[in-house]
């Protein structure tokens, strides 16, 4: 998979918030993740799209739904090639700093 | 959706044959899966397990399919820790298809419980074990050494 099409598929708010949804409760229909976003139906299924075409998220049919799930092995793949190799541990820990002082998980 | 479930997708630059050995192969899954030993002998009803290097059994199930070379379904329980094994069987599909000159690989791992903490703990793992195989088929080489 290529990875200009993960960093591409990141590099974007809407996409990034639909992945923290998925996060949260995983499985879900395009319905379910309209619901609550001031996005448009029409917008959510092309940004759903491009996540999927990045192996971001990946769905399957279930009965007539279609559900999705967010894919988490492109990102462990990105991990392991920049961060992995370097000094984990002091990674980790800055991390684990920077939540602690902000209060909350996601950045 | 009722109960927990998460789905794992990896693109590998090989054939649906050379995935299929991987998984099906004790030697060659101890090289991507942290040294782990499968222990079953592939047939629909035949006990499953993975053993830590230390001899101690870490899941067991039974085999509820097996389709070469597309196909494998395994009733999976965690067996070393208590509030896991609590949790009970889950539901691991393994199903490999061509796309283009690649492979796709994908895992779906799943059980009724909401929340399921069994879930969320091989959620941490099969993405390592999945770029771990990549790697290992497309470079020969592994992301990640070896840990018990």
């Amino acid at each position: 998979m290529d990875d200009d099409a993960v960093f591409r598929a990141l590099a974007d708010a809407s996409r990034r918030a639909l992945l923290d949804r998925l996060f949260e409760r995983n499985g879900q229909t395009l319905g379910e993740l309209c619901q609550g976003l001031e996005m448009s139906r029409q917008a959510v299924a092309k940004h759903l799209g491009l996540l999927e075409a990045a192996n971001l998220v990946a769905s399957k049919r279930q009965g007539r739904e279609k559900l999705h799930f967010i894919n988490p092995v492109p990102i462990g793949e990105i991990t392991e090639r920049w961060i992995g190799k370097f000094e984990r541990p002091q990674l980790g820990a800055l991390a684990d700093f920077k939540r602690a002082l902000e209060g909350r998980d996601k950045t | 959706m009722a109960g927990s479930t998460f789905v794992y997708v990896t693109f590998i630059r090989t054939s649906v044959e050379q995935i299929w050995s991987a998984f099906t192969q004790p030697e060659l899954v101890k090289k991507f899966w942290f040294d782990i030993d499968v222990e079953t002998d592939w047939r629909v009803g035949s006990p499953w397990c993975i053993k830590f290097p230390d001899g101690r059994v870490a899941d067991a199930g039974e085999i509820l399919e097996f389709d070469p070379p597309r196909r494998i379904a395994i009733k999976w329980r965690n067996e070393f820790m208590p509030e896991l094994k609590a949790e009970g069987y889950s539901l691991c599909v393994i199903e490999v298809e061509p796309v283009g000159n690649a492979a796709k690989l994908t895992i779906t791992h799943s059980n009724e419980i909401e929340n399921s903490k069994f879930i969320g703990a091989v959620s941490g793992g099969w993405p390592k074990i999945l770029s771990n195989l990549k790697s290992l088929i497309e470079t020969g080489e592994l992301v990640l050494p070896n840990k018990p």
